[in-house]
């Protein structure tokens, strides 16, 4: 006799199926994209300016990005993951399936979550084999790079949720990861320490959480950070918390689903 | 084009009335329905009065955000095994009643239970029961037919290896079986109507909602629609339906209710609502055309065409008079219809009754 936590079982893996099988279905717009983005930052960044830049903290400047720029993969892939997965069952009606189907709220926001997260990852795999053709990856500490990586993909994929129930066009679905998100990834400390900023710029993206990961996972991987590593899981689980509570309360309430 | 069901497939009646003894009898908080796939736990037991109802209302109210006043604190009853129609004019609140049932819309206030469950108290037992046929196609398109199928009986808890047989057997049942592995938005529009059907019913619901199941099919798919309904129907599935076709309403349904402005004006059952009807209008096709003036004692007559009758008869009144009349002065009648359908007409004096108010 199957019980009520069986149930619950079966509908997330159901939902977590689903969100994978979508991405997969269409690859050439969820997996192929960033690794030929991401090909075109180690040979321009890395390679051809990266030369002339020389060494940073220590690292032949190639070799000092790789872990952002596979972050940078990662957190966007989760999000619009999310975003687009979720905004397009609002728009096609077909979320009304989960809604009239006995699934907690909480399991939904956790199936679409997981959903981005497996596309985040997938595209980190994807992005680092990229890397391994134009540098030498040496993880230093497997458990923070990644715990690291799951948990940012956690929150972008909140974040990407949130852009949904709130979004009503595609044009406001692509709003917040052009305006917001894209100028936060390239002022995380993706490209360069912080070191290198005046002051002032160094204490306003003390602000940024993408800082945070960034530097984090570069830990993971290099052994070298901006941030202390365990300040930066610190808030890393602070967004986490405030985000899925904001997105379960959202959900609760009906925002955007229900009239 | 729709194969019969097979009497295992639904819930019977038989059972329906166990599992209403079940809860006269236990008191311990494990709760199994005599469906496969609907066993959860609670802590909350339905009472027995509202077990007898596959669905209770009780002052449910719905304001929208703009003002629009769409349920004015209704109560409604459906019992089990029944084929209820609700019916009203576009606007009425009937899409806004089936909202809030199926979690979709939110009410204000008011309570409904589903087969004894309250949707705000026992939600997940409540929606495990329930299967929705929705008025817009609103599956993901891109989806192939027998993957939407799976994954919705995965959403009420049926692993793949129970929904993936059960699916077969929905899509062959409703015709759909050489389109199984077709994206949804390819299906044609009947198709997708079907397809709708089947995905209500994937996890055998007990309460089968219909908005507008068959708005814009054509005749043929119409009647075996019909057909398949009255088919779960007498194999123990309670179904409620809307329809803008009264003809479906008073062929399939044995209880009805008219709803307008918010507010249940009628509810009865089919046959005393259709004894109601004080009189009706026939238009008759005459063999010739009428030369001479006619006369038909306390009949009211009205000359349509060259040889076009329309009479009004009173309930009273017997058929035969009139034909026993027409013969008497050589008028040879060829056919016969009703001007409207019966329960057209009634439905049209209540819903202006409520204009008038």
């Amino acid at each position: 006799m199957p019980t009520q936590r069986q149930h619950h079982w079966v509908a997330l893996s159901t939902l977590l199926t689903r969100e994978i099988r979508r991405f997969i279905r269409i690859w050439p717009q969820t997996l192929l994209p960033p690794a030929i983005t991401m090909t075109l930052y180690f040979v321009i960044f890395g390679n051809l300016i990266g030369q002339r830049i020389g060494e940073m903290s220590g690292f032949a400047y190639i070799e000092y990005i790789a872990p952002g720029i596979i972050m940078m993969a990662v957190i966007n892939n989760a999000y619009a993951n999310v975003a687009s997965s979720f905004f397009s069952a609002k728009f096609q009606n077909h979320i009304e399936e989960l809604l009239i189907a006995p699934i907690p709220n909480h399991l939904i926001l956790a199936g679409y979550v997981m959903g981005g997260v497996a596309r985040g990852l997938l595209v980190g795999i994807i992005v680092t084999i990229v890397a391994l053709f134009f540098t030498k990856l040496h993880v230093q500490h497997l458990f923070i790079t990644l715990s690291m990586v799951i948990l940012s993909a956690v929150l972008f994929s909140l974040g990407g949720f949130i852009n949904a129930i709130y979004g009503k066009s595609f044009d406001q679905i692509a709003i917040i990861p052009t305006f917001i998100l894209t100028p936060l990834t390239y002022l995380g400390g993706i490209f360069y320490s912080i070191d290198l900023l005046p002051e002032f710029w160094q204490q306003a993206s003390l602000f940024n959480p993408i800082l945070y990961m960034v530097n984090a996972f570069r830990y993971g991987i290099l052994g070298v950070s901006d941030i202390p590593v365990g300040l930066a899981f610190g808030v890393i689980m602070l967004f986490i918390v405030g985000l899925a509570s904001f997105a379960l309360y959202l959900l609760n309430r009906g925002t955007g689903l229900r009239h | 084009m729709f194969c019969r069901l097979k009497p295992d497939s639904v819930i019977t009646t038989h059972q329906l009335n166990e599992e209403a003894t079940f809860y006269a009898h236990k008191t311990t908080v494990t709760y199994q329905s005599p469906s496969k796939h609907d066993t959860l736990t609670t802590s909350a037991l339905p009472t027995i009065t509202n077990i007898l109802k596959a669905l209770s209302i009780q002052q449910l109210s719905k304001v929208y955000d703009n003002g629009i006043k769409a349920l004015d604190g209704i109560d409604l009853d459906v019992e089990q095994g029944d084929f209820f129609a609700l019916l009203g004019p576009n606007g009425a609140g009937k899409s806004t009643t089936i909202g809030v049932i199926t979690s979709l819309i939110t009410k204000n206030s008011g309570q409904v239970t589903v087969f004894g469950h309250d949707l705000d108290t026992e939600t997940e037992l409540a929606k495990s029961h329930l299967g929705l046929v929705p008025q817009e196609f609103n599956f993901n398109g891109f989806e192939q037919v027998k993957a939407i199928l799976i994954t919705q009986a995965g959403y009420y808890g049926m692993p793949a290896h129970e929904g993936e047989p059960r699916a077969d057997k929905l899509l062959h049942q409703l015709g759909l079986w050489e389109k199984r592995d077709t994206p949804s938005r390819a299906l044609s529009g009947g198709m997708k109507r079907r397809l709708m059907i089947a995905r209500a019913l994937i996890h055998n619901p007990k309460l089968l909602i219909l908005d507008e199941p068959t708005a814009g099919v054509d005749i043929e798919l119409r009647r075996s629609m019909w057909g398949f309904l009255q088919d779960i129907n007498d194999q123990g599935t309670t179904i409620i339906l809307t329809t803008h076709y009264l003809e479906e309403a008073e062929n399939l349904c044995r209880n009805i209710a008219i709803i307008d402005q918010g507010n249940i004006v009628e509810n009865t059952d089919m046959k005393s609502l259709l004894n109601r009807l004080d009189k009706e209008v026939f238009i008759l096709d005459l063999a010739e055309p009428l030369t001479t003036e006619l006369k038909l004692d306390n009949m009211h007559i009205a000359k349509i065409g060259s040889s076009t009758l329309e009479v009004e008869i009173k309930k009273e009144q017997a058929l035969n008079d009139l034909f026993t009349n027409l013969s008497e002065q050589g008028i040879t009648v060829t056919s016969m219809k009703n001007k409207a359908n019966r329960l057209e007409a009634l439905f049209l004096s209540l819903v202006e009754k409520t204009v008038d108010k």
